[in-house]
């Protein structure tokens, strides 16, 4: 297979099981276009995540991000497609089942169930971030303030995404 | 609950106007709009949609806003809404996506950009743990979370297989109760 083929079908393979959102699936996408392939390096990849998350729409959008840097704008058609098109499909599915519950027993297998599951994958995501910028204790520091912040008030997170910018430009990283 | 059906057009022009001003996180504009503004439907009604929005594979948010956009107008209005939904957004981000290849690797960008992965790491990590705090409090929930972390995050295992190992015994663990 093409290699552009290789990278729709695993994203496309990725799309299918990403319940919980893209970052859970974020750790397999760095295996592949970074560890793997070598598509783009790990700097670039966690650059165009910190990237996508200062612009507006739908946080997942970075993966046209990083099908633009790993193969051009057929590889962000790539990337976009294989994460859309299984969602589309699902949520077309589930409309015309009138699934409006969210408490059939299935769906609450899958949601209690696959919760744990999906937010150990969601801390790898994380974890990679970090890693991508060397484990500095200065970058755990600003991630740190980050997180508390987050998490004790409703503040917009595009101002703190401008301060650690501001931080980093400073020296501070 | 209104169920009248919207034109394709109107429901195109109305998540246009949430996919642009989503800085920050779409949920509130989705929320804002259609609930607050528009009453195309309730609180009750956008809850229930996000609880299976996130069953769903796939973006929360924008599995949500395509089955708003088939409730608002069907199969039609699914596609007018994601397209809305999605448009500027990717207008924006393959500018910036281009404006990276080009100054990307400036020392200062790199140094900002450092910055920003920092926060952006903070800030996944805030929404994880404020997530894994509905979590109950017993060793079974937990242990999946670590052997997931530990799996794809430090052995760096493919995600399918890791997910296809847990996967079962993690559903059917809260399958018996």
């Amino acid at each position: 297979m093409a290699p552009l083929t290789q990278l729709f079908w695993h994203f496309l393979l990725l799309g299918c099981v990403a319940v919980g959102g893209v970052s859970t699936v974020m750790p397999d996408m760095y295996r592949y276009v970074v560890d793997e392939n070598a598509m783009v390096s790990a700097r670039q990849f966690s650059d165009l995540y910190a990237l996508a998350q200062a612009a507006p729409g739908p946080n997942a959008l970075w993966v046209t991000l990083l099908g633009l840097q790993a193969a051009g704008w057929t590889g962000a058609l790539a990337t976009t497609l294989g994460i859309l098109v299984p969602a589309t499909a699902f949520s077309l599915v589930a409309s015309t089942l009138h699934a409006r519950h969210a408490d059939a027993p299935l769906a609450l297998a899958v949601r209690r169930g696959l919760a744990p599951v999906a937010l150990g994958f969601m801390l790898a995501s994380g974890w990679l971030l970090l890693h991508s910028i060397g484990h500095d204790w200065r970058g755990y520091l600003i991630a740190l303030v980050a997180l508390l912040v987050a998490i004790g008030t409703r503040l917009n997170p595009l101002w703190l995404l401008a301060a650690g910018a501001v931080a980093g430009m400073a020296g501070l990283i | 609950m209104s169920e009248a059906q919207k034109s394709a057009r109107e429901i195109f022009l109305t998540f246009t106007r949430i996919g642009a001003s989503g800085f920050g996180g779409v949920n509130f504009w989705i929320r804002r709009v259609l609930v607050q503004e528009k009453c195309w439907i309730t609180d009750r009604e956008y809850l229930e949609g996000l609880a299976l929005g996130q069953i769903l594979p796939g973006p929360n948010v924008y599995n949500l806003t395509v089955m708003l956009g088939y409730r608002f107008g069907g199969v039609r209005g699914a596609f007018a809404a994601s397209a809305g939904l999605l448009g500027a957004p990717l207008a924006i981000l393959l500018v910036l996506g281009v404006l990276y290849q080009h100054y990307g690797a400036l020392p200062v960008l790199q140094r900002a950009l450092a910055g920003m992965i920092a926060v952006a790491a903070g800030l996944l990590l805030a929404n994880a743990l404020s997530l894994a705090a509905a979590l109950p409090r017993r060793l079974r929930p937990w242990g999946f979370l670590v052997l997931a972390f530990a799996g794809v995050g430090v052995m760096r295992w493919p995600l399918l297989y890791v997910m296809g190992g847990l996967a079962p015994f993690a559903m059917a663990a809260v399958w018996r109760r």
